[in-house]
């Protein structure tokens, strides 16, 4: 019989109480068990990014962790990044006004990878924004209308925090 | 407002979900009682299965059953995936079983499916079923597949060759026999696997009160996916409803229908049980279609001043072990070659292969980037051979503006002789040159020289049949509460359909495209449909849209006259108001006029019309329409390392009449990193017993932003006359010349090496293995 644990995960705000098997990802965990559906699994081998989630404020990949490893941490996954129903977060805005998502599958992971990115490096230049999504594959947008999302975002982001 | 919405950067409407994570794809649908399933593939190319042992598997914890081919309803054991793409030259149209039980042909065919209450389950299960293989010679070099004895790909067939043709206009033997100069190259070009970040994914709900089932995909072709499922099963076509939810990229291996399109409503239906199946990346190398390999042989003929007199060769393409989608891709490769430029004479014998791989079909250019690599490296070759610029010999080619429409007696894949309707190469091309500043070039050539860097620039032109038949429709509905929905066939994976087709509605009807709902991808939605594939949509389901919501208004005009007392001609629209022109007081709304049209009991509906404030049109264009460009790539080479770095990308790209150039531009910037994928990087490798050995993100490696430049674009707008829109494709253009066009950058950039490229993709290895032979040549 499989191993199984209790485990506590809150993620974007509510609390989650499962009882797991020790084996399950913790992308499953946050789609499957939760159905927070947002987060997308591309490779579950840890190289498209499509499943990053901020554990704790650090970007993490879910593919790569367990579920039981985030047992009593803190997440936020792209349907946390609004402020609210109607309402865009900057980042997101940016996204639209540039055209930074065809099909949408990379979003959430270049969502929440630009968050962190963009709280530690609040004006970057293309090249460092380049750098920062380089571990996310997009194979619609050829990066471009992203990466001036981003650059967009961090414009809106330093303007609201001078504000 | 509405009246301007064709040609407006209008914001994308479907981004809103995407960006929030509400937007539901395949995987995101959780049924209860839903059971999961995982595929036990064939690990070897080519094999005898001599017995399959489920029974271990079979009684594992959470599994529900283990279906094998002999599980299957007997008329369903041997069925074969229906022939989607008959073509006389095919020889040996060899298609895919549902599961295969006596003869595996790639590595990855499905020879079983496990069931269970989870997909850890499925799994588990999945490795514990034992298959007793007897392995067979196998086919994996196409070329070699063609050789006297060959392994063969199928056993029992006579040899590899399944399909040849030969493609052509004019004298060719007679233009060579006479010509001043003749250049020749011998060209590998590769392409990869498509590679949408969503890999495939089906989810089947049964319902057995209604005898019915829905089936969910990650596919761009609903349509498709629902008649091949229905002839495959021989069901009643209303027993499935297809609908192609989100979809996260296509890129062409999505259009095409899988088996587990058809297995896994077939056992929802038997076993009465909701179904899931996600395919995981490993599988999407190996079970899911590629493009890979064709070698071509070329020559091409010219007078002294550079002028083409002929192009003739041979090009053998590999097909992998069976052909849903039949000689697509390399038929159109061959009609690709004479592109934008006056070829008086052509011939092309093309062979294509079995080989013991998964099967090759249409990958975002389908066919096309691998011509342009051949026409645009001869034209290269005669350039350097007769000293004349890479520019110029073009410019001494092209087809002139004001010979549109122009035939040259091909016969595209549409059956229709190949007429290019409207375009201006030589301004497309000066377009591109002035945007990459060519003039510019030979200056920052001398500055990297003194530097010791090596900077080189590559031209590529193209011409691409877009809009392909038959057709796709589109309903236009006004609700009785005064909402308008558009219904169309086709899905989205990304082309943004949602805000180009409102957009096409919103014009005549006088109202603002965010007015607007668009529905794509469900067939029980609307009664006739094809599918996302061949940068089609534009010119299909866009002219459907237009000549839909065109014959609304026309309706509710007519209504609104009877309404309001009004002659027809004295009505406008706006803003969803029907008024007197001049008296806007005297009005109506589309929400009123829809409620009329619903009729009342006993009375008879306004004006005559039929009821409901809707119409359904089918646009069937009359023949492909043809988009063009040109890619200008500036590049730096690390003659060491055999690092290519892209110091510039222009690309100048005429896609007719632009509904939308936010979006036509972030289809063009994708294309083009698509291209650039495909050149640098991107190589599906098999080893020589056809093992595939590149089937994860590590070893196949997809561009990433640092690698992919800022694309410049321009757009040249020549409406084609053979739709009311004047629109052309526009999804796959920059991905044609891209392979091209950076070859050409690198050859260039290489010149003081004399190294000379004729493969595709150059991978920073082999670039640096060339380099450092042509240095040890040279002493
Ligand atoms: S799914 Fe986690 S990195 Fe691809
Ligand atoms: S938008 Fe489709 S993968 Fe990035």
């Amino acid at each position: 019989m499989a191993d199984r644990r209790r485990i506590s995960v809150t993620i974007n705000g509510d609390t989650y109480e499962r009882e797991v098997e020790t084996r399950l990802l913790l992308s499953d965990f946050i789609r499957h068990e939760c159905e927070l559906t947002g987060t997308h699994v591309g490779c579950e081998h840890g190289v498209c990014g499509a499943c990053t989630i901020l554990l704790d404020g650090i970007t993490a990949r879910s593919c790569l962790m367990l579920a039981v490893q985030a047992d009593g941490h803190e997440l936020l996954t792209i349907e946390g990044i609004a402020p609210n129903e109607d309402e865009l977060h900057p980042l997101q805005q940016a996204f639209m006004d540039n055209h930074g998502l065809q099909c949408g599958y990379c979003t959430p992971g270049m969502l929440t990878t630009l968050l962190e990115f963009l709280r530690d490096n609040p004006d970057p230049t293309e090249q460092e924004v380049r750098i920062a999504i380089s571990g996310n594959l997009c194979r619609c947008t050829g990066y471009q209308g992203i990466v001036d999302a981003a650059l967009d975002a961090a414009g809106r982001l330093r303007a609201e925090a001078g504000a | 407002m509405g009246a301007k919405a064709m040609g407006a950067r209008v914001r994308r409407m479907e981004d809103p979900e995407l960006l929030t994570g509400r937007a539901t794809f395949t995987d995101d649908i959780h049924l209860p009682g839903m059971l999961e399933a995982a595929f036990v593939r064939s690990t070897e190319a080519h094999a005898r299965i001599r017995g399959i042992d489920k029974a271990a598997a079979e009684s594992m914890p959470g599994v529900f059953t283990v279906v094998t081919a002999a599980d299957l309803p007997p008329g369903l054991r041997t069925v074969r995936v229906p022939f989607q793409v008959p073509n006389p030259a095919i020889t040996q149209p060899f298609q895919q079983r549902l599961l295969e039980d006596e003869e595996v042909c790639f590595v990855g065919e499905a020879i079983a499916m496990v069931l269970a209450e989870t997909r850890y389950q499925a799994e588990d299960a999945a490795a514990a079923v034992e298959i007793d293989y007897e392995i067979l010679p196998t086919a994996s070099d196409c070329r070699d597949a063609l050789a006297e004895g060959a392994g063969l790909c199928h056993a029992g067939s006579e040899n590899n060759l399944c399909a040849e043709f030969k493609l052509g206009y004019g004298d060719a033997a007679g233009a060579f026999a006479n010509a001043e100069h003749v250049f020749e190259a011998a060209l590998w070009s590769h392409r990869g696997a498509g590679l949408a970040v969503e890999n495939r994914a089906v989810v089947a709900e049964p319902d057995s009160l209604r005898d019915v089932v829905t089936l969910w995909s990650a596919t761009q072709s609903p349509f498709l996916v629902k008649q091949n499922v229905v002839d495959m099963l021989d069901w009643p076509s209303d027993r499935l409803r297809v609908i192609a939810p989100e979809v996260g990229g296509g890129f062409g291996p999505k259009t095409v229908y899988y088996v587990e399109e058809a297995l896994i409503p077939l056992c929802a239906m038997t076993f009465d049980r909701p179904i899931k199946w996600i395919e995981d990346r490993r599988e999407n190398f190996v079970a899911t279609n590629q493009e890979r390999d064709q070698y071509w042989d070329m020559a091409l003929a010219c007078d002294g001043e550079g002028k083409i007199l002929a192009v003739r060769g041979a090009m053998i393409h590999d097909t992998g072990a069976y052909m849903p989608w039949g000689i697509i891709s390399p038929y159109i490769s061959a009609t690709t070659v004479p592109g934008p430029y006056v070829v008086p004479a052509y011939e092309l014998t093309t062979r294509v292969a079995l080989t013991n791989k998964v099967a090759v079909t249409p990958v975002r250019g389908a066919g096309r980037p691998q011509a342009v690599f051949a026409m645009e490296r001869l034209l290269d070759r005669a350039a350097d051979g007769l000293g004349i610029d890479r520019a110029e010999i073009r410019r001494r080619n092209f087809i002139p503006a004001d010979a549109m429409p122009y035939s040259f007696g091909l016969i595209f894949r549409d059956g229709k002789p190949m007429t290019y309707d409207s375009g201006d190469y030589p301004r497309c091309q000066a377009e591109a040159l002035a945007l990459a500043d060519y003039d510019g070039f030979a200056d920052r050539r001398k500055t990297a020289e003194a530097a010791g860097r090596h900077v080189g620039i590559g031209i590529a032109n193209f011409v691409e049949g877009t809009g392909l038949g038959p057709f796709e429709g589109a309903t236009v509905r006004v609700h009785a509460n005064g909402r308008i929905t558009v219904y169309t066939g086709g899905g989205d994976s990304g082309q943004g359909h949602w805000t180009t087709l409102a957009q096409l509605c919103a014009e005549p009807l006088g109202v603002d495209p965010s007015d607007i709902a668009v529905e794509v991808g469900d067939t029980g939605k609307i009664a006739n449909g094809i599918g996302t594939f061949a940068s089609r949509i534009a010119v299909n389901a866009g002219n459907s849209v237009h000549l839909a919501a065109t014959s609304v208004r026309e309706k509710a005009i007519k209504v609104a006259s009877h309404l309001l007392e009004a002659a027809e001609e004295d009505l406008d629209i706006e803003d969803g108001r029907i008024f007197v022109k001049g008296v806007p007081e005297v009005s109506t709304t589309l929400r009123d006029v829809a409620r009329a049209v619903r009729g009342m009991p006993g009375f008879s509906l306004p004006g005559g019309v039929e009821p409901g404030l809707e119409s359904t049109e089918y646009f069937s264009p009359p023949q492909a329409a043809y988009c063009n460009g040109t890619a200008v790539v500036e590049v730096e080479v690390d003659p060491d390392t055999g690092h290519v770095e892209i110091l510039n990308y222009a690309m100048a790209h005429d896609s007719g009449n632009l509904i939308n150039p936010f979006i036509v531009d972030g289809q063009v910037h994708g294309a083009c990193a698509h291209g650039i994928g495909n050149t640098l990087l991107e190589w599906m490798g098999y080893d020589d017993d056809a093992q595939p050995v590149t089937t994860n993100f590590a070893d196949y490696v997809l561009p990433s932003a640092p690698g992919v430049p800022r694309i410049d674009v321009v757009h040249v707008e020549s409406p084609t006359p053979n739709n009311p829109l004047g629109v052309k494709g526009a999804g796959e253009g920059g991905t044609i010349p891209a392979l091209a066009a950076i070859v050409a950058a690198v050859e260039d950039a290489l010149s003081p090496f004399g190294v000379a490229l004729d493969d595709v993709p150059i991978l920073p290895g082999r670039l640096a293995a060339l380099v450092a032979d042509a240095r040890a040549r040279a002493g």
